[in-house]
């Protein structure tokens, strides 16, 4: 596997659009930086963007790269190699590579403005945190798409459809269902609601950070206990460990069973 | 300070008639072992220096000009009994004593340093430790408390009394203290012409100050951080509230600041930091907002209604989550030339001011008054989308509520 | 060495393999021929474990795949399209390539036949059809593993490299390997195969070699032979 990975990695860090990927947040890092002249309200905006962006990016170049590489992924199959081991492999090095542009792509403007002399550093290093867990969710999320389909435009339409559907209409539904049983206790509704979405859950992660003192305005109880201790941190990760994990399991099962 | 120098004057002035002043000395050993003592061999204007030691009195009472210091914070240990000191005269001075263990009382608000119908007095460089109530000043004038320490152990509402208590009482300078773990820090009740400066009020159970039915009163330079609801200003008129610093009052029912029934304030020079409500205002009219900073917190402004010809002017709005938060559509208040750190307009004519109004209430900030639980959705890419379509087009929020001069770059 | 007993393969409603037996004991080549949609490349496919058979059992060295994949070491597979990573060069893919089957590889020797030196440090995007297939034909052939499979192995190649290929197949050949060819160059079967496995719908419809095929269809010419064979079903 960690062949596969090595070499599906070394593929990707030399594509055009891993360069393009790298210079569109370099370019983001650097201008919002000049722009604000402000680490923190940057640091803001940024955060605002990686949740929406990073899962577009992570789903559509998932399924673009399963796709494109399906003929090598033939030729590896016919190759002494455990099947999982080639999927999880690739999927590993577009995560990875992703990762990678994201990371170094937002870091150097930031390092490069002084971000170690600064107190924004753990913000920093949680919206990096964020955007890596949401990379590896929504690749995994496509490369379970691509598995489940052989076309290639329903395998993409499917990859937006999701992305929609968890960056935006979730969220709709979400506020409608809020007001619409608003006579009802629903901290824990919403709550769970929210774990149930990793661009929530993302989200949230951001909001303990930034907002935590308009959360804490909030009477119920559940939210106290949530918002006003290191539980909902904890809860958040361990809920987006899972989301990295159960979409990953089920790559393994599904090679196994596919036919091609 | 004029005040200050005008007490000091009027009080040298007064005992410097007396030509038969003198000091007595208090100690364990010495003649005069006990405060109490002292006070009744003295005369009027005398001084009493209370050496270095534990003394065990309560129900102390001072009825005559006397000027009382401590040499190195004596202890006048209460032992739980009751009331420590009680000053019924004019012209008396304490001074740099320690005082503890006041007595609990459901029925009488025992202090530990009252003051009763009495003018010109000076309570300064005291520590009270272990207390109900604090320093308690009923029907009194023309003082001074300065450099105090009050701490408290208050655990719950019920049973705990204030660090510095005003009723009823008349130019009075409060300076330079430090109160924590009370239930009020500082209270004001049917209290005019008050200053209170420079003092550090934090971890308090309810409000790090607290104004009832007070008017003409100026606080400025103090801290108020982490008290449980803040700083509360009720039902007075003309207060001025300058240069104070008002921190991480965080909680349901918390607020940096709290103006219920406030007239013709000025609140000027502030700084409201990571509070969940940074002001919040009720009934309030004629109030002038300006050169605050508003950082961090979870609102900086909410309005619950009944506010009228207030201005805000020339703030900083830094990173709040809610700028401003209306419970209705009716605005008749005044924004202009603030800062606002989520205006996202241009400057095309470079003159410092931008060229598009900015809106400083959300549609999602009505929502959340609507349905607390949707704070949940904040920062979703779905509330910017119809925060966005509202202030294109104003339907649940004022569409007068517009900050016509925003300003490009914010004050220092 | 390739057993296959009541192989079962369905693609939705489709029931592509229906019953296939075979069972390749001796050395030689093998051609595999059948009309469009008959199930070559499924079985080619079922054998290689990139496809899961509903039924049946599949032996390579009378150990069943099922589940395994070591087996495949075993094998040299040329798959039909040759599409590689683009952004790796043809030296970098044999690297990798050795890399992931963990064995040396006579690529040089391969290399210098198919006369690929002036490609080895381009990009493989860069290459035509005809250089892809060659490399494709040196991955696969670098090897020596007893079993070699061949999908459609003339595909796009100039006639120098046709003939260097045929050469290569019959040197593979005389070590004594299994080889299993489908191709639709009647010529090119005829000329390299040493028995025939025409199936028809999903089954085995003639085994034997050509002189047999020939004999059961009264036919003088292979190509008639095969025509026949279809058309006989038609009828």
């Amino acid at each position: 596997m960690l062949k596969i990975l090595k070499y599906s990695f070394y593929d990707l860090i030399r594509s055009r659009w891993s360069y393009v990927y790298l210079l569109f947040y370099l370019l983001l890092g650097s201008v919002l930086l000049f722009l604000n002249n402000d680490l923190s309200k940057a640091v803001i905006t940024l955060m605002n963007v990686i949740i929406i962006l990073v899962p577009l990016i992570g789903t559509i170049f998932g399924v673009m790269y399963y796709y494109n590489s399906k003929e090598f992924t033939e030729l590896l199959l016919a190759q002494p190699i455990k099947r999982s081991s080639i999927f999880i492999g690739q999927y590993l090095g577009v995560a990875l590579s992703l990762t990678m542009s994201l990371i170094l792509g937002l870091g150097i403007p930031f390092v490069l403005y002084g971000l170690f002399q600064s107190n924004e550093i753990w913000d920093f290093i949680l919206l990096l945190v964020t955007g890596t867990f949401l990379t590896l969710i929504f690749t995994a999320l496509a490369f379970n798409i691509a598995l489940y389909n052989e076309n290639k435009i329903k395998g993409f339409s499917y990859a937006i459809l999701v992305w929609l559907f968890m960056a935006v209409i979730y969220d709709g539904l979400f506020l409608m269902s809020l007001i619409a049983f608003q006579s009802y206790p629903l901290d824990a509704f919403s709550i769970g609601a929210t774990l149930v979405n990793p661009i929530d859950l993302s989200r949230i992660l951001i909001l303990l950070k930034l907002d935590i003192s308009a959360l804490l305005g909030y009477t119920g109880a559940v939210f106290q206990k949530f918002f006003g201790t290191n539980f909902g941190l904890f809860i958040s990760i361990g809920t987006l460990s899972l989301w990295v994990l159960l979409p990953v399991l089920n790559i393994y099962r599904k090679c196994r069973k596919k036919d091609f | 300070m004029d005040l200050l120098k005008k007490l000091l004057f009027t009080l040298v002035l007064f005992c410097s008639f007396s030509i038969t002043a003198q000091t007595i000395e208090v100690c364990n050993d010495c003649d005069v072992s006990s405060l109490k003592e002292a006070i009744k061999v003295s005369t009027m204007c005398d001084t009493i220096l209370v050496k270095k030691g534990t003394y065990k009195e309560y129900n102390i009472v001072v009825d005559k000009p006397l000027t009382i210091i401590g040499e190195n914070f004596p202890v006048i240990d209460g032992e739980d009994k009751g009331e420590i000191i009680r000053i019924v005269s004019d012209y008396v001075t304490i001074d740099g004593l320690f005082i503890i263990n006041v007595g609990t009382s459901y029925t009488s608000d025992h202090a530990a340093i009252r003051v009763v119908r009495s003018k010109h007095f000076v309570i300064q460089n005291v520590v009270l430790e272990n207390l109900f109530f604090g320093i308690y000043i009923e029907k009194s004038s023309h003082g001074k408390i300065y450099h105090n320490k009050v701490i408290g152990d208050a655990q719950d509402e019920y049973n705990s009394g204030n660090g510095i208590q005003l009723w009823h009482s008349k130019h009075i300078l409060v300076e330079r203290n430090i109160v924590q773990k009370v239930r009020d820090g500082i209270y004001l009740e049917f209290s005019d012409d008050i200053t209170i400066n420079e003092n550090t009020s934090t971890n308090n159970l309810r409000y790090g100050l607290h104004f009832m039915f007070s008017n003409d009163d100026l606080y400025t330079n103090n801290v108020f951080e982490n008290n449980g609801a803040g700083v509360a200003v009720m039902f007075s008129k003309r207060i001025k509230m300058l240069h104070n610093t008002f921190k991480k009052n965080w909680g349901t029912a918390a607020f940096g600041l709290l103006l219920k029934e406030i007239n013709d304030a000025e609140i000027k020079h502030n700084v409201f930091e990571e509070n969940t409500v940074a002001i919040n205002i009720e009934g309030s009219n004629r109030v002038v907002y300006s050169d605050n900073d508003f950082i961090s917190n979870g609102y900086a402004i909410k309005v619950l209604g009944a506010c009228y010809a207030n201005t805000f002017e020339k703030n900083n709005f830094l990173y709040n989550s809610f700028d401003v938060s209306y419970y209705n559509k009716i605005n008749d208040n005044v924004f202009q030339h603030n800062y606002w750190s989520g205006y996202t307009g241009y400057d095309l004519d470079e003159d410092g001011v931008g060229d598009v109004p900015y809106r400083p209430v959300k549609l999602f900030s009505y929502i959340v008054n609507k349905t607390p639980e949707t704070i949940i959705l904040m920062r979703s890419l779905f509330i910017d989308i119809i925060d966005f379509s509202e202030k294109v087009s104003p339907v649940f929020t004022p569409d007068n509520l517009l900050d016509m001069t925003p300003q490009i770059k914010r004050y220092q | 060495m390739i057993q296959i007993e009541q192989l079962h393969k369905r693609f939705g409603k489709n029931q592509v393999l229906k019953g296939i037996d075979l069972n390749i004991t001796q050395k030689g080549i093998f051609a595999i021929l059948g009309p469009n949609g008959s199930g070559k490349t499924t079985l080619i496919k079922a054998i290689l474990g990139m496809v899961v058979p509903n039924k049946g059992k599949l032996l390579v060295d009378s150990i069943s795949i099922k589940k395994n994949w070591k087996y495949r070491d075993q094998i040299d597979y040329l798959p039909q399209i040759a599409n590689f990573p683009p952004n790796l060069t043809v030296k970098e893919l044999i690297v990798m390539i050795k890399d992931l089957r963990n064995r040396p590889g006579e690529d040089k020797k391969l290399i210098e036949l198919f006369m690929l030196e002036p490609f080895l440090t381009k990009k493989l995007s860069n290459l035509s059809g005809g250089t892809k297939q060659k490399v494709n034909i040196v991955l696969s052939l670098m090897f020596d593993s007893p079993i070699i499979i061949l999908d459609e192995p003339t595909t796009g190649l100039d006639p120098i490299a046709l003939i260097r290929l045929k050469e290569l197949i019959k040197e593979e050949k005389a070590k004594g390997k299994i080889i299993l060819i489908t191709s639709h160059i009647m010529s090119f079967v005829e000329e390299m195969a040493d028995e025939i496995v025409f199936l028809l719908e999903g089954k085995v419809y003639f085994k034997g070699n050509i002189d047999a095929l020939k004999t059961q269809t009264k036919e003088a010419n292979f190509e008639r032979a095969i025509a026949n064979l279809l058309t006989y079903d038609n009828a």
